[in-house]
């Protein structure tokens, strides 16, 4: 995880385009982290937020698999989020999020959060997504997918 | 069985909480009921799910944006109602959406 350029994702565990699934890994920052010196001083937890952005990537990465990287997805809507236990720094977090609804030109996920075999949080979330609107932007996404390990096959246009 | 025009309305009430006696098959879904963007995301989702069918919401958009329909085209809620029951008969009949 690298908080500050807000990169939650560090590995693709497993993508499955026919099954509309995924399964990602995160590693939680250990607790001199400096998300940590607030959230909460003595009792250092992540904060939902970030779970739910982490969720959110996770789905992301999902649909950019499913529409070979020809549009990038944007979070528009978050509902059902519960945080079910504290996730404690260096934790790895293990995501999964399927596909619940292809509409036209929005993605309805739904992800879930795990420590080891305990559920920490779930989601709801619906994305719009349109053609890449910046070159810089796709290159980035390209970089960051060969980073974390996204199956080159997934990614291409052909 | 209601109509498909009832269906959306209900689906309309329940997901942006509008009195449904207030939801009329002439009313227009953004300039009379203020539905936004996002609300009308979370109602295709539903209306998707409840008739089986993908809105060409993309579709509709690019040709009321390119001047070739107008809104109430799509958003006065007869209309829609009757734009649902073609993408259903079109499913019914193994031509798909027209997405």
């Amino acid at each position: 995880m690298q908080l500050e350029t807000f990169q939650l994702i560090d590995r693709i565990v497993d993508l499955n385009l026919d099954a509309r699934t995924i399964v990602v890994e995160a590693d939680v920052p250990p607790d001199s982290h400096s998300v940590f010196a607030g959230h909460f001083p003595g009792y250092p937890i992540m904060p939902g937020v970030l779970l739910t952005e982490a969720m959110a990537q996770s789905s992301g990465w999902l649909i950019l698999g499913l529409t070979k990287f020809e549009r990038m997805p944007f979070l528009a809507m978050v509902k059902e989020a519960k945080m079910r236990g504290f996730v404690s720094p260096g934790s790895t977090l293990t995501i999964d999020a399927k596909i619940e609804h292809e509409g036209s030109g929005f993605t309805v996920t739904s992800a879930k959060v795990r420590v080891g075999k305990e559920l920490k949080c779930n989601a709801e979330l619906t994305f719009r997504h349109i053609p890449f609107p910046s070159p810089d932007l796709r290159v980035h996404m390209d970089a960051m997918a060969a980073k974390i390990g996204f199956p080159q096959q997934a990614m291409s246009n052909g | 069985m209601s109509s498909t025009f009832e269906q959306i309305a209900n689906i309309i009430a329940e997901t942006c909480d509008i009195p449904r006696d207030t939801i009329k098959p002439e009313s227009h879904a953004i300039d009379d009921l203020g539905i936004d963007s996002l609300d009308f995301l979370d109602i295709a989702f539903a209306i998707d799910k409840a008739f089986g069918i993908k809105m060409p919401l993309e579709k509709w958009t690019q040709e009321v944006n390119d001047g070739k329909a107008t809104t109430e085209q799509y958003f006065v809620l007869q209309n829609l109602a009757d734009r649902i029951d073609e993408l259903v008969a079109a499913k019914n009949a193994g031509t798909g959406s027209a997405s």
